[in-house]
């Protein structure tokens, strides 16, 4: 079986899935709990000065059956005492030695404030630090989390202060919400960051209800901006962690966050380049018990693939993700529709027709649709909303023309070189 | 009505008045799986339609505890190795049952979304897609455990033995199954009806089992091929998976007469034969209304009889079959006869009546009594007579066998963990419970090889 042994900057794990800084990772019980069930490591609920949390703090997005594709939630750090959660820790890490236990931060921006606190957290026998600069509501208002975070200088600054006593890993947490992540990402590693956890929460309102006009979660009839997570966040989490892997000035270890709930998401956080994997939102949704599964499934998917351990999948789908301009504009797909498995809802011609190039013909009575294979861009809408699976496949077009980035064409035009101009031309 | 001599009569299947063969196609369209594979979209959407419950009720209802919520999820996941392995760790038949268990009085049932009158989430058929997958594939999901020395005789290869034997090899005991018949798996292989499943598919399983290291010796007899000293000598323990014996004999004048067949024989006869070479009459009478009359009448019905009767001195409330295997059985187009007791069977050279008295309920110091009325006889004419009144039970095998064996009405009396009066012998299955389904004797052989290792695996020193 696939080796899932773990070591992100420096932290070591039997497994690459931690629990994220959250309400699961809130009490040494829960951490037990979560070791008993197979979880690798946590980070501790972001510990600091406790704080007076809201009643009702949490607000969900559904998809008509499926609850909770998003969730946000305007809770703060720990509520509870500083002693309190350093003596836990300490209780964990003698109990499970071989896990993983970080102890999130976030202290008022002072040197000294920010010098005592590691050194107590590291003295409790936290295996890492992660500094919380990413918390988007009430802290930032504190001038903490967020208000960190969206600001390089502070973030390096804060940072460099907590290296000059760390004698373990330092992970910064970063916010996604702000204009381009890597700033942030390049100041922490300035900063002297050994690690980067990405992503925390998402500014937003999940919705109004239609009958008191409150928005949600409702406090007292009112509500804040609060931060969103769960599966609907992953693509954003995705690009970040890419971005973050791929430039040139970072280039420490990754923890990767954000709508993390099946061995699949995990699977595609390592191939964009994350060392380690922290959840939050699945855990609350389904509890501990999805690790097993999220093991598993990793593990056999590893093996399937010849992929003997973690370092083998790390970033390897890198590589494949380029700017735009990098794309070959001579590659051609049409969509093509297997006749034997359509079973006539049409919802492909109306997202064509209405929403797309009008490149698919519906006859009068026919069931099975067809596509104008000359007027078909090969934009995967029509596959998109197909509702079986390989009904609509993509299949390649060769053009016979030799592969040409928009990139590569702008320069031969600089250089002077006379050439085609590559893609197709819509025929409306 | 006498009828003329049939011609396709098969050796040992005398039926006056066969039904005519079908072809091949009818047969296979016949007794074509009555719940067929879900598609690929179909098993993600109804996976995804699994809410997860934590201490689901599912899990409570099967009595082999396998976590179905995981299951399910891993399916959605697309990671159906895994989920297999979850399936068949907990019931090693987990691919049988699938298709024959009772779900609808089982996982289905306990589904908390009946309870917002919504349709459960079809366990079974998930439960399916997951075991085909490594089944299909000769994907080997359990392991043996490192040989611990100890050593298992189990009389018997039905799903008891199997799944008592399945246990132990993975913990390390090398188990010797003792098979009466040549070909092993017990009712599984020989009993469930062939629209659910084939004698094939219950031969894979054992094949299962055996690739864990078990020893299946088949067409063993213990007691007349093997002494029970001689399993003793050889083993640490011995399990009795014996299950029941055909059908009890009802004790009516005329039960001998050719064309009168017990439902155990008649089915077994269907799941090893050729379906053409498998006689039935044109009218079949089936006495008894639990679930082998159900499994016989149907697959009377499916080889072609025009006319299934089923005949049962009750009424329709006192039915014992499953509510969904009766309403099976009215689709098939049987018909019962309710009220009815059979007296006698009629005929010169072979069955041509079944003779029954009408009953009736009455109440008699405050319980319901049932009555036969007296000169109510009638006949019902009929060519073939399927029996299916209960099974018998093993007594005189058992207490010959095992001298000093505690027994309940012919059943072998257990506690919780399988273990039967005498010490170092255990039993689970049909023969302790009298016939209930596959699931539960699995659970029984589970049961028993846990207690086996308590009581051997670890030496008191
Ligand atoms: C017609 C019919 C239909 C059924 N349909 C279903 C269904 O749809 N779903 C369901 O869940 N259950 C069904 N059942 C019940 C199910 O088949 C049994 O509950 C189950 O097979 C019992 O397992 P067992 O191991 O206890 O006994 P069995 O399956 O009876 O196996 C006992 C084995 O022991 C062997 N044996 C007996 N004596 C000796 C001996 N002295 N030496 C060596 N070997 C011996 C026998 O040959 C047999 O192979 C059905 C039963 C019948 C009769
Ligand atoms: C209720 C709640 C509380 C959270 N509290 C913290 C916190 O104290 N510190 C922190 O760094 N992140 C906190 N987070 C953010 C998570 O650690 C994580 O970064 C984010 O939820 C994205 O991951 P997910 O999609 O798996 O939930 C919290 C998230 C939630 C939902
Ligand atoms: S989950 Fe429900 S019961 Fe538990 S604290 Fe929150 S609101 Fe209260």
């Amino acid at each position: 079986m696939a080796d899932l042994t773990t070591d992100c900057a420096g932290i070591k794990s039997p497994n690459p899935f931690w629990i994220a800084s959250g309400p699961p990772a809130n009490t040494a019980y829960q951490v037990m709990r979560a070791f008993d069930a197979g979880w690798g490591g946590a980070v501790w609920k972001t510990i600091g000065e406790p704080i007076v949390n809201t009643s009702s703090r949490y607000g969900s997005v559904d998809l008509q059956n499926l609850r909770m594709m998003g969730l946000n939630n305007i809770e703060l750090i720990s509520d509870r005492p500083i002693e309190e959660n350093l003596r836990e820790i300490a209780e964990v890490k003698r109990r499970y030695p071989k896990h993983a236990v970080i102890a999130s931060l976030m202290v008022e921006s002072k040197r000294e404030v920010w010098h005592e606190m590691v050194k107590r957290a590291e003295d409790a026998g936290a295996d890492g630090l992660e500094l919380n600069f990413g918390c988007p509501h009430g802290m930032s208002e504190r001038g903490m989390g967020a208000a960190v975070g969206q600001v390089p200088e502070y973030t390096k600054l804060i940072t460099s202060w907590v290296k000059e006593v760390a004698r373990t890993p330092v992970l910064v947490k970063l916010t996604p919400n702000i204009s381009d992540v890597t700033y942030m990402g390049v100041a922490a590693r300035e900063g002297g960051a050994d690690g980067i956890s990405l992503i925390n929460t998402i500014n937003s309102i999940v919705g109004i209800d239609l009958d008191t006009l409150e928005p949600r979660p409702m406090v007292d009839g009112r509500s804040s901006h609060g931060g969103y997570c769960g599966p609907a966040v992953k693509p954003i989490a995705l690009n970040m962690v890419s971005a973050i892997a791929k430039h040139p000035g970072i280039g420490i270890p990754i923890s990767g966050i954000g709508g993390i709930a099946t061995w699949q998401d995990a699977a595609e956080f390592l191939l964009l380049g994350a060392s380690s994997l922290q959840v939050c939102t699945a855990v609350m949704h389904y509890g501990f018990r999805i690790v097993e599964d999220m093991i598993d499934g990793l593990a056999n998917w590893m093996d399937a693939k010849g992929f003997p351990d973690l370092a083998s999948v790390r970033g390897r789908s890198l590589g494949r993700v380029t700017d735009w301009g990098e794309l070959n504009l001579n590659y051609k797909v049409v969509a093509r529709i297997h006749a034997e498995k359509c079973i006539g809802c049409h919802l492909c011609y109306v997202a064509c027709e209405d929403g797309a190039h009008q490149s698919i013909a519906l006859a009068e009575g026919v069931k099975v649709p067809e596509v104008i294979e000359h007027k078909c861009v090969g934009c995967n809408l029509c596959m998109l909303v197909c509702p079986v699976p390989g009904c609509i496949t993509m299949d390649e077009i060769p053009t016979g023309r030799a592969p040409q980035s928009w990139r590569a064409y702008q320069e031969a035009l600089g250089k002077g070189i006379a050439c085609e101009l590559p893609g197709e031309r819509p025929t409306h | 009505m006498i009828c003329p001599a049939g011609n396709g009569t098969v050796a040992g299947d005398p039926v006056k008045n066969p039904a005519p063969r079908l072809d091949e196609a009818t047969y296979e369209r016949n007794f074509a799986d009555i719940n067929p594979r879900l598609t690929e979209t179909a098993a993600l959407a109804e996976a995804s339609r699994c809410l997860f419950c934590y201490d689901a009720p599912c899990i409570r209802a099967c009595p082999t505890a396998i976590d179905i919520p995981s299951f399910i999820r891993k399916i959605g996941t697309g990671n159906l190795r895994g989920s297999a392995r979850t399936i068949l760790e907990a019931n090693v038949l987990g691919h049988s049952c699938a298709r024959v268990c009772p779900v609808e009085v089982l996982c289905e049932g306990a589904c908390v979304l009946n309870q917002e009158h919504k349709r459960p989430v079809a366990i079974g058929a998930l439960q399916r897609v997951a075991t085909d997958h490594v089944m299909d594939r000769g994907i080997q999901v359990l392991r043996a455990g490192r040989p611990n020395g100890r050593r298992v005789a189990l009389i018997g290869a039905g799903p008891a033995s199997l799944g008592c034997a399945a246990e132990l090899a993975r913990m390390g005991y090398a188990c010797t199954l003792y098979e009466r018949r040549e070909v092993p798996g017990g009712l599984n292989t020989h009993g469930i009806a062939a629209y659910k499943m084939r004698a094939s598919d219950g031969v894979r399983e054992v094949d299962l089992v055996r690739s864990l290291g078990v020893d299946v010796r088949g067409g063993v007899e213990v007691g007349r091929d093997v002494t029970s000293a001689a399993l003793w000598d050889a083993s640490d323990a011995v399990f009795i998976g014996v299950g029941l014996g055909v059908t009890d004999s009802l004790g009516l004048p005329g039960e001998d007469l050719p064309g009168v067949v017990d439902a155990i024989t008649f089915i077994d006869r269907l799941k090893n034969r050729p379906f053409r070479d498998v006689a039935v009459g044109r009218n079949v009478v089936v006495i008894g209304a639990g679930n082998t009359s159900v499994d016989a009448a149907t697959q009377a019905k499916r080889l072609g009889a025009e006319n299934v009767l089923v005949v049962y001195r009750r009424g329709p409330e006192d039915v014992s079959a499953y509510h969904y295997e009766f309403e099976l059985a009215k689709t098939d187009g049987v018909v019962y006869v309710f009220y009815a007791q059979p007296a006698r069977f009629v005929g010169r050279d072979g069955v041509e009546a079944l003779e029954c008295v009408r009953t009736e309920t009455v109440l008699e110091g405050g319980r319901r009594q049932l009555k036969a009325i007296a000169g109510s006889e009638f006949q019902i004419p009929c060519d073939m007579a399927i029996t299916a009144v209960g099974q018998k039970r093993h007594a005189g095998w058992l207490e010959a066998t095992f001298p000093g064996i505690a027994l309940d009405g012919g059943k072998v009396r257990i506690d919780a963990g399988g273990r039967t009066s005498v010490p170092k012998l255990y039993a689970g299955g049909d023969c302790v419970n009298g016939g209930k389904e596959v699931v539960n004797a699995v659970a029984d052989g589970k049961a028993a090889a846990r207690a086996i290792d308590a009581d051997l695996g670890h030496p008191r020193g």
